[in-house]
């Protein structure tokens, strides 16, 4: 069997101490960040980055991929313990989850959440692994069209799941786009928007843009709302849920890791849509509705395991089309480039170890997460009593250090500061940034696939329709621009994405 | 003409900014060559994008004038946290090579510090101490990143 020889090879790297280690930092340090309030995984991935410069480029994804989990299970933990989504995907854990701890079960759904989150690391790694193949070789068939009609797909799936109105989504995404554009045009070799500013000429370097918009203009965001937490004193004790608690959480956990593994796989979607859809389904599913929002077990459970699942699934997009499918995934495009791997069918022809040691460490990450959340909770939870103001100039100063150690340069940090800016205003306006930063990485190879395909079909754009691929990938971003301009489901998605 | 005042201003500013990035990219952008569609040049794809942008702007803007459009108005600004935390990036970028990693962190944190309305010198002060010894140990001992730590006069 390939795939078993595969996860083997996988797991040899994987399993090399040194390779342990970096996943076991990666998880730790991602949880510790993760749970700190007001930093999702996008800057906790991005304050992080600097770590993994000095690493080989395997060892740097193992660690990026475990701060990636661990900053998602952080995420949870703060929503449970205080009310307080560390990230969009786990919003719908805060409904129950901060009602059990209030009922003095916060234990256990902190127990709910690690063991449903690992259960659907488990599916989703192999699912992973399984379709790696196959998709990778559907992906060698395709020409420019068929990319280009793929990453548009991609890109107003990400726009009509991201919240506010869908136009201004689309708006941000052609404006990432544009700045993409910034720098060397790869055909012509000529500048274009770089004003003769030298370091412009690579382009806009994604790092600092991120951390501009989600560490720095974030942290402004947060100071102006002095909101105090409301944190749950009880000491956390029992951690074991009841024979009763496994009957009503399995078949969630189940259900949410079925939803989670196929919605992540979709572009545009991942752990956000994956943990709201399955909340809904559990509720419609459930015979004691009315015990949602009061702690039913079930809401901890489900969403828990499908926003894992979909976090997880969503490197398949990513690995096997190159075409990164949520912001997260934007920032490990940046985060790969910088050691030098540019994501796409070729990373598993020609480095399997790297590309299959990455999923087999996923599946450690989440084995590591589960061993090291439940007895380090209490610790996480007293991180949660650090102020904000000591906390904040911490996140200065990482994200300052982390900006000047891409390039030992401090033009970048200067980028990072009108970026701050920026981002303060797109928060004043409520645009949405995600797609904004998905437009940007997804720019130049847009750019460069229509290009191609303009030079095959001689200028004729109605090649792009003709070739069956991209044609229905096209339709498909047709139907998707129709379904949310009718009215009944612009108010459903209204309804399931206001926060 | 009743329906035409601006009803939601939120979205109206936006559909503004998508408006002026679209003009400031187009116009740059017409420096550059653009071929034709079977043969590209550099201009011919961002000129495509900033007509869609502007495209979008205009709809978001009158999207904002409809009757039927939510009144919204724009929400505070707070130019003063948002001065500082800039600042302190800025100056932690202008200062690192003259005064070094400690020296730039120094200001970094106190300036950042600043912006919060608990602000208080002993917490500031002792915060900046805790954090330049970790970063030292971390970045520099740990992690051996190139940084300069100590003023360039002293090195």
């Amino acid at each position: 069997m390939d795939l078993f020889h595969n996860l083997a090879v996988g797991f040899a790297t994987a399993a090399q101490p040194a390779n342990l280690l970096y996943a076991f930092f990666g998880c730790l340090l991602g949880t510790l960040i993760g749970v700190l309030p007001g930093l999702g995984p996008l800057a906790t991935i991005a304050m992080l980055l600097p770590i993994t410069y000095a690493l080989q480029p395997d060892a740097a994804l193992i660690m990026l991929a475990g701060i990636y989990y661990g900053a998602q299970y952080g995420g949870s933990t703060t929503a449970i313990v205080v009310n307080l989504p560390g990230e969009s995907s786990s919003v719908v854990t805060t409904i129950d989850g901060y009602q059990m701890a209030k009922q003095g079960r916060a234990g256990v759904a902190l127990a709910t959440a690690a063991i449903g989150s690992f259960f659907a690391g488990c599916v989703a790694t192999l699912a992973l692994a399984a379709l790696a193949g196959p998709l990778t070789a559907t992906a060698l068939l395709f020409g420019p069209k068929e990319f280009f009609a793929l990453m548009i797909l991609g890109l107003i799936l990400a726009s009509v799941l991201s919240s506010g109105p869908f136009i201004e989504g689309i708006g941000m995404v052609v404006l990432g786009m544009l700045l993409s554009l910034v720098g060397t045009d790869l055909n012509s070799g000529s500048q274009r928007f770089a004003f003769g500013i030298p370091q412009l000429f690579d382009g806009l370097d994604f790092v600092p843009l991120a951390m501009g918009i989600f560490g720095f203009a974030e942290i402004v965001k947060n100071l102006e709302q002095d909101d105090k937490l409301s944190l749950v004193t009880q000491k956390i004790t029992n951690l074991f849920p009841t024979r009763d608690d496994f009957r009503r959480m399995v078949p969630a956990m189940l259900r949410g890791t079925a939803l989670g593994t196929l919605l992540g796989v979709l572009p545009g979607g991942g752990a956000v849509l994956s943990s709201f859809a399955s909340y809904t389904l559990e509720k419609k599913l459930s015979r004691h509705p009315e015990q949602f929002g009061k702690g039913a077990i079930e809401g901890v459970a489900g969403p828990e395991s499908a926003n894992n699942a979909g976090a997880q699934t969503s490197f398949i997009p990513l690995l096997t089309l190159g075409v990164p499918s949520n912001v997260v995934m934007a920032l490990m495009v940046g985060a790969m480039n910088i050691h030098n791997i540019h994501p796409g069918p070729e990373v598993m022809t020609k480095n399997p170890t790297l590309f299959w040691g990455l999923i087999a460490s996923m599946w450690v990450g989440n084995l590591m997460l589960l061993i090291l959340n439940l007895p380090l909770v209490g610790l996480w939870v007293k991180l949660l009593t650090i102020p904000y103001r000591y906390l904040f100039p911490a996140i200065m100063v990482f994200c300052s250090i982390g900006v000047y150690s891409i390039n030992s340069g401090t033009f970048e940090v200067y980028e990072a500061a009108v970026f701050c800016v920026f981002g303060y205003v797109l928060i004043k306006l409520q645009l949405p940034a995600a797609p904004l930063l998905l437009g940007l990485v997804l720019g130049p190879a847009i750019e460069e696939n229509f290009r191609r395909a303009m030079v095959l079909s001689r200028g004729d754009a109605t090649a792009l329709l003709t070739s069956p691929i991209s044609a229905g990938l096209l339709a498909a971003a047709a139907v998707a621009i129709l379904l949310i301009m009718l009215p009944t489901i612009r108010a459903r998605r209204e309804e399931a994405l206001q926060e | 003409m009743k329906g035409l005042a601006i009803r939601n201003h939120r979205a109206f500013a936006s559909g503004v900014l998508f408006l002026a990035f679209a003009v400031f990219f187009f116009a740059t952008a017409l420096q550059y060559p653009a071929g034709t569609a079977a043969k590209m040049g550099p201009g011919y794809f961002p000129r495509l994008l900033a007509i869609v942008l502007a495209a979008i702007g205009l709809v978001v803007m009158f999207g904002a004038m409809k009757p039927a459009a939510d009144r919204q108005a724009l929400r505070k600004w707070d130019l003063k946290g948002l001065a500082w935390i800039t600042g302190s990036v800025i100056l932690f970028g202008a200062l690192l090579f003259p005064l070094g990693l400690v020296g730039a962190l120094f200001v970094l944190i106190v300036v950042s510090s600043r912006a919060s309305s608990e602000f208080t010198w002993i917490g500031a002060l002792t915060n900046a101490a805790v954090l330049i010894v970790l970063c030292l140990a971390v970045f520099v001992y740990g992690l051996g990143l190139p940084l300069p730590v100590w003023p360039s006069l002293l090195t």
